[in-house]
């Protein structure tokens, strides 16, 4: 982890948190359980997203949070739970679902096929095709301009992603994401692998397309990203949600707090906050 | 690796600075890069075909040696154009010897037994070519879709299912009747598809094929080149895409002039003039060969197999499979559909193979097709197919394919035994790959 607590002062306490936005939900995860095996990786979980919202996911290694996503990205469907759109009940079986619902996902570990170039793998799965021929040139003029929104250094179209620099690579992945109008983001450590300038560059574009309207789900073992970019933090433990609350009503501190212990601010006791310091 | 190859994430890149100018040449290098690739490939055969010429005393580029080595790169050379997409898509296929065995078999019988005598139609029937060979390719397409189902939704990996092929289909020759007899002679038409001065098209129809090859190279590159200059994309400088269609139709009208240099042998021509009543000119009636069917079937299956494998979703999909299989999974793609797909693309090119090998052979044995897995795998690896899966080309596979038997018809021509071959050819394959694989290690980073 790279935490690094700061001494305050008592934790303040915080009830549940209401959720910033007013109206329904974009996105409302009941009750999602899955097991690997005998173990309980997501265990009666529930969290929702709204228009506009960050909101941040923490919890320690094995948490359950990179599961509870892979959940909602269609990736490894839920065990059982609901699972709901605008209100809707849907069900996300594949990651070609999820998509249709507009959620889109940028991976931990990127999930760039390799020997592929830029406009390849911006469209992987979604390629557009002219007479049932890919149509490479429009693919690639319409990653020009996304990519010229996101990174405008970016020149190397041509060549296969594996000869890109981390930056380079993790652009691509966040450009597949936003190119197709995703109306729910889901980040899973996304400036894990950037150096300092580039993660300000994430972190603006976190904050532009939040003001634009998307829900984002934001994982992040840095808790000072997931203090700075989120509007709500929720937090796991051993696959079960300790607490979500409101950014503004906490500190740094109880949010460590919750993810090391697994315990509500109030919940938590003198003795135990000595012991974390 | 010079600095000027490394790509300078987040500097400067206007044009005029010294940064851009570098980043310039180091495109340059890498669009160049692609092509030493394929460009070694071909230097290496130039020395193979050169040494072999001067060792032979110069029977090696000889019209008559050069058209013989495209009729018999042509079976293995259509079957690897199949390989590259399995062994990209990281699986391996080793019962395509086989396959081609049980397959070859079964379209002799269906011409030479089945029809004639079970459905009693009698031999000389026009369509009977038409039938074996389409009962040929669906049992090609079927066998591979067996065996790619297994691998794709079975989960056994591709090496044991196919390995299982092997025997199975091999030992499946001796259960269709006939107590595995040779089965002889095939239909005077099948007979064409394996070439032969017979089956091939002629001086005049080649060099109509020829100026169509030619015709579609430019158009291919200039409309390519609107493409991208619709799009205000960088094109290739004027002087490099005339190159490239001036040397494209060079090797093109080239090949076709070897080709129709190879004229019928003298008895052959004899007989023809006397059935046609042509009074023969001293020195003999001279008639161009022309390309041989099996190597027009192998030009045609190479643009298919390039179009299907760079043009079209099913490839891309192959090719990021063999990337990153996860990748592929999220992005929607559906893997498994895709190997299943791959692998009865390689059953119909094995059948296509199979019928090539009947009709040179004028019939099927049960040895049909041994080893032959062992040469397409070969031509595949030597074209810089990589078993890391996801990197490999069609037009690298054939070229790959005619390295080997060039090496095996050089070597035969200089009465170098079979076993010494063998030890040539093996040396071959493992060199070619370790060289290339120390040459991609220091380029690619």
């Amino acid at each position: 982890m790279t935490v690094n607590p700061e001494p305050t002062g008592n934790p303040a306490p915080a009830g549940d948190a209401a959720p910033a936005a007013s109206g329904s939900p974009l996105v409302e995860m009941r009750d999602i359980r899955i097991a690997f095996g005998g173990v309980h990786a997501v265990d009666g979980v529930t969290v929702d997203l709204h228009p506009g919202e960050v909101v941040g996911l923490v919890g320690g290694n094995g948490a359950g949070k990179s599961t509870l996503m892979r959940a909602l990205s269609g990736a490894r469907p839920p065990d059982s739970g609901q699972i709901s759109v605008d209100g809707k009940p849907v069900t996300i079986g594949n990651p070609r679902d999820a998509k249709t619902y507009g959620i889109e996902t940028i991976y931990q570990t990127l999930a760039l096929a390799d020997n592929i170039d830029a406009p390849g793998n911006l469209f992987l799965g979604r390629e557009l095709t002219r007479l049932g021929n890919l149509d490479d040139s429009a693919m690639e003029d319409a990653t020009r301009k996304v990519m010229g929104r996101l990174n405008p250094n970016f020149k190397r179209f041509k060549t296969p992603v594996k000869s890109l620099s981390g930056g380079q690579r993790q652009s691509v992945a966040i450009a597949r994401a936003v190119h197709f109008n995703a109306r729910i983001l889901i980040m899973d450590e996304p400036t894990a692998a950037l150096g300092p300038a580039e993660t300000e560059q994430v972190r603006e574009l976190i904050r532009q397309l939040r003001s634009e309207g998307l829900g984002i789900f934001l994982i992040s073992h840095d808790i000072h990203d997931v203090f700075d970019l989120s509007d709500r933090i929720s937090v796991m433990y051993h696959g079960k949600i300790v607490g979500t609350v409101n950014r503004a009503d906490v500190t740094t501190d109880d949010v460590l707090a919750m993810i090391i212990l697994g315990k509500r601010p109030e919940q938590i006791s003198e003795t135990e906050l000595a012991q974390l310091h | 690796m010079s600095e000027a190859t490394r790509a300078p994430g987040g500097t400067d890149l206007r044009p005029g600075t010294v940064r851009f100018a570098l980043q310039r040449i180091g495109s340059l290098f890498q669009l160049l890069e692609l092509d030493t690739r394929l460009l070694g490939m071909i230097g290496a055969l130039i020395v193979i075909w050169v040494g072999f010429n001067i060792m032979s005393e110069g029977s090696f580029l000889t019209p008559r040696n050069l058209w013989n080595l495209s009729v018999q790169t042509s079976s293995i050379a259509i079957m690897a154009t199949g390989m590259v997409l399995i062994i990209v898509s990281r699986n391996i296929d080793l019962s395509v010897g086989s396959m081609l065995g049980l397959v070859g078999y079964t379209m002799a019988l269906v011409q030479t037994i089945w029809i004639p005598t079970y459905l009693g139609f009698g031999h000389g029937q026009p369509w009977i070519w038409i039938v074996a060979l389409a009962v040929g390719i669906i049992l090609g397409a079927l066998i591979g879709a067996f065996q790619g189902s297994i691998v794709a939704y079975g989960g056994v990996p591709s090496f044991i299912v196919t390995l299982g092929g092997l025997l199975v289909w091999r030992g499946l020759i001796f259960r269709l009747g006939e107590q595995g007899q040779t089965i002889t002679p095939t239909d005077s038409t099948f007979h064409l598809i394996g070439g032969g001065p017979i089956g091939s098209i002629g001086g005049v129809p080649s060099w109509i094929v020829g100026i169509v090859a030619c015709v579609a190279i430019v158009y291919l590159l200039v409309s390519s080149r609107r493409r991208r200059q619709k799009y205000g994309f960088p094109v290739r400088p004027v002087w490099a895409a005339v190159t490239l269609g001036v040397v494209g139709c060079a090797i093109v009208l080239g090949a076709v002039w070897v080709a129709n240099s190879y004229p019928w042998p003298p008895a052959l021509a004899t007989r023809y003039a006397v059935e046609h009543n042509i009074t023969e000119p001293p020195g003999g009636l001279i008639i161009p060969t022309g390309i041989a069917y099996p190597v027009l079937i192998m030009i045609g299956v190479t643009i298919v197999m390039t179009y299907m494998a760079t043009r079209r979703r099913f490839g891309r999909y192959v090719y990021a499979i063999g990337g990153n299989p996860d990748a592929a999974e999220l992005g929607g793609i559906n893997v498994k559909r895709t190997i299943v797909s791959t692998y009865i693309v390689i059953g119909i090119l094995v059948a296509i193979s199979a019928a090539i090998q009947v009709g040179r052979l004028n019939g099927a044995v049960t040895g049909l097709g041994v080893q032959n897995e062992l040469d397409v795998i070969a031509a595949a690896v030597i074209g810089g197919t990589s078993f890391a899966g996801g990197i490999g080309t069609i037009p690298g596979a054939i070229l790959g394919a005619v390295v080997m038997q060039s090496l095996r018809s050089g070597m035969l021509l200089l009465n170098v035994d079979s076993p010494t071959q063998d030890i040539v050819l093996g040396i071959v394959l493992v060199g070619a790959v370790g060289l290339d694989a120390v040459l991609r290690r220091r380029t690619s980073r």
